[in-house]
């Protein structure tokens, strides 16, 4: 069997009907969509339907901006900084909430920040490995909070976060919203008529689409400073020219990851509990939050007496790739964040292996990774000297 | 480095072929009973290092001869990251054949060139250093449990970076020799904190007794104050502070000129000190019955100033305020 691809929170698979629809865009209709010729006006009608495309896949109104950027760090940037130069820097709102499990595109931008005069608070999960909004409730200040930006769903964990009543709180309060939706897209259902998020970043790479591309959506009537400045492209909004090709390939993903949520939510969820029942049926192996509030796609498991790392090398070994938040697997050696504020279990920052899943995923490969799996436990654990 | 470094997700890449080996194989993992031990007339000798919440944790199996002294088998098992296994299997194969004496001279640096394939390559990143060391340590505990001592018998030196085994009086002694006023420096000269990275301040992967910050700022702090002495010492007044010049002035004005004074009912205050062209101008202000003495602007002043270019510096001239 060739490798067996369960890392997909990390990237994805780009579809093939992706891959075909983006083609054209690089030998045939590759003008700048900025020109006035026919090179460049050729290739309109396709960024239209890629457009619309992903006004439809977040139920958009037409009034709304879904910028197209180069991934979700970099919407995720540009809202944070964003609110730095127009409202922190001008203002005695200078704070902003998130939390303590956002992806380090937030977290080390909210860091950043903190050097400039930023105040960040940076909320805890409860028991669930969620934030609650009462949390939220106990925080937020109208008079200080200029913005709350808090995930989706969890990239480590898959935990879904109450994204509807932490948006619908904030927006009472009068206090702007924004998510990074990166792990919701393709998985869950994101609607931005639902839940009144202001604003909402994502990237293609994550649901089947090309990497290099994404989108931040912005609720109608609001401005931000650009984080590029240039050129008129996307409206002055964010200046380089379009990635034609990317967002073709990204229209085409999102409308895919629609058609596809039901199998997500039914067939996927299916093999993910196969393969996390398989799991569990392993002594001492402990799920990181409740099944019913994860993403259909992921399990974080924590394996007593392996370590991370060393679980990964032997599973690559068997043509399995699977991630690790092993601190021995990073550059710094240093923990998790996540694992630190998931704060449920001590060994989770050296044993925490993560399994992702997508609509490729076979059976025939979920059954071959649970035995090799099998194997690679009772090989680690025989060499272990912590478990007995 | 930078282009190399741009990519990422290179830690595998630079794991060398012996390292993958023993990562897949490790020939000698597993535990010896006391029956085994017992049956090749050795006493058995197990040592554990580390824990499980710290990431890492190795166990070392020694069947020992007695007579001799000599490890007849060695084995482990481990808790820990590839290269922590590749690292424990190299330390218990360098273990075999050895005496107790000589196998607590292995140092985690030999564990890792044991693994290397090229001599001049190193077999692990710099951040995995710090898994040979765990391998260093249970040598010792193995060693001091057979001889009954504790484990910093073996230990000659306090040593403050684990990974590249630098002592606290190397890092002190460079610091002073080379006039090293950052952690990157000492970094350079010594390579302590090179790797893992923990002994350079608190909040690293592992807790340490030193940390090369505090380390730093204490010799820095002790080589300011020997610095101050010794220009005091030297009595050279061109290098002193404006606060060390104006204490020499005062110093020689309380003890040697005032009771002078004083026999004539007058005195002085020092009311300031300023370079100028090379002088040091030391503003005075008479008192008493000076104050208004013909001699005061003359003779007087003329003596104050030969006194302090005597007794203090050459460059020092006087200037009495009216």
């Amino acid at each position: 069997m060739e490798g067996i691809y369960l890392d997909n929170n990390a990237t994805t698979l780009v579809d093939h009907l992706v891959k075909e629809a983006m083609d054209p865009f690089f030998t045939q209709m590759y003008g700048n969509p900025n020109s006035l010729h026919t090179f460049g006006t050729e290739v309109h009608p396709f960024m239209r339907l890629a457009m619309d495309r992903l006004y439809q896949g977040i139920n958009a109104g037409d009034e709304d901006d879904i910028i197209v950027n180069s991934c979700a760090t970099e919407g995720n940037n540009t809202v944070l900084k964003g609110i730095y130069f127009d409202v922190i820097r001008n203002s005695n709102k200078r704070q902003i909430i998130t939390t303590q499990v956002e992806h380090p595109c937030v977290m080390n931008t909210c860091k950043f920040l903190e050097t400039l005069g930023a105040e960040v608070i940076y909320l805890p999960v409860n028991r669930d490995g969620i934030v609650d909004v009462e949390i939220l409730k106990s925080h937020l200040d109208p008079d200080k909070t200029a913005l709350v930006s808090i995930m989706w769903a969890n990239n480590e964990t898959g935990l879904i976060l109450p994204i509807k009543e932490l948006a619908e709180f904030t927006k009472e309060k009068g206090v702007l919203f924004h998510t990074d939706a990166v792990q919701a897209i393709g998985k869950l259902k994101v609607d931005v008529k639902d839940v009144p998020a202001d604003f909402l970043a994502f990237s293609a790479h994550k649901f089947h689409g090309p990497k290099g591309v994404g989108g931040l959506y912005i609720r109608k009537g609001l401005k931000i400073t650009p984080l590029l400045h240039g050129g008129e492209q996307m409206s002055g909004k964010r200046a380089g020219t379009v990635n034609v090709a990317g967002l073709i390939g990204m229209g085409l993903a999102m409308e895919l990851a629609s058609q596809n949520l039901e199998y997500e939510t039914k067939e996927v969820r299916r093999l993910r509990d196969k393969l996390e029942d398989a799991i569990l049926a392993i002594p001492e192996t402990e799920v990181i939050g409740k099944r019913e509030i994860r993403t259909p796609n992921t399990i974080l498991v924590s394996i007593r007496g392996v370590e991370g790392e060393a679980m990964i090398w032997d599973l690559n070994k068997n043509g399995i790739a699977a991630s690790t938040g092993s601190a021995c697997a990073s550059e710094s050696l240093e923990a998790n964040p996540t694992f630190v504020a998931m704060d449920m279990n001590k060994e989770l920052a050296h044993t925490g292996i993560r399994f992702s899943l997508s609509r490729f995923t076979t059976e025939e490969e979920i059954d071959y990774a649970i035995k090799a799996l099998k194997d690679s436990v009772e090989r680690l654990r025989v060499i272990s000297s912590t478990y007995i | 480095m930078a282009k190399n470094d741009l990519i990422g997700g290179s830690l595998w890449e630079q794991y060398s072929q012996k390292v993958s080996e023993r990562m897949d194989n490790p020939k000698h993992r597993g535990e010896i009973t006391k029956e085994e031990a017992e049956a090749m007339g050795a006493k058995l000798v197990v040592a554990d290092w580390g824990a499980e919440a710290c990431g890492d944790a190795v166990r070392l199996y020694w069947a020992v001869d007695p007579k001799t002294n000599r490890i007849l088998k060695a084995t482990f098992k481990s808790f820990g990251c590839g290269t922590a296994i590749a690292s424990s299997d190299t330390m218990a194969e360098l273990c075999v054949g050895k005496t107790v004496d000589e196998v607590v001279k292995i140092t985690n640096i030999d564990v890792e060139h044991a693994m290397r394939d090229e001599e001049d390559k190193p077999s692990i990143p710099p951040q995995k250093m710090h898994c040979s060391v765990m391998a260093y340590d249970v040598i010792k505990k193995a060693a001091s449990i057979y001889k009954g001592v504790d484990p910093s018998h073996f230990e000659e030196e306090e040593i403050v970076c684990e990974c590249a085994r630098v002592s606290l009086r190397t890092i002190k002694d460079v610091i002073r020799i080379n006039n090293l006023k950052t952690v990157e420096e000492i970094t350079q000269y010594t390579k302590a904190g090179a790797f893992c990275k923990s002994c350079i301040r608190p909040g690293g992967h592992e807790k340490r007794k030193y940390y090369l910050e505090d380390i730093l700022r204490e010799v820095r702090a002790q080589m300011d104050k020997q610095e101050v002495q010794q220009s005091l010492d030297k009595k050279d007044f061109s290098s002193m502070s404006l606060v060390q010049k104006l204490k020499a002035v005062e110093k020689v004005i309380d003890e040697e000129i005032k009771p002078m004074l004083a026999a004539d009912g007058g005195s002085l205050e020092v009311v300031d000190i300023k370079e100028s062209d090379g002088f040091s101008d030391v503003y005075i202000s008479y008192m008493g019955a000076c104050r208004g003495c013909p001699a005061s602007t003359t003779n007087t002043l003329y003596a104050i100033q030969h006194y302090l270019n005597e007794k203090v510096d050459k460059s020092i001239r006087v200037l009495p305020l009216a």
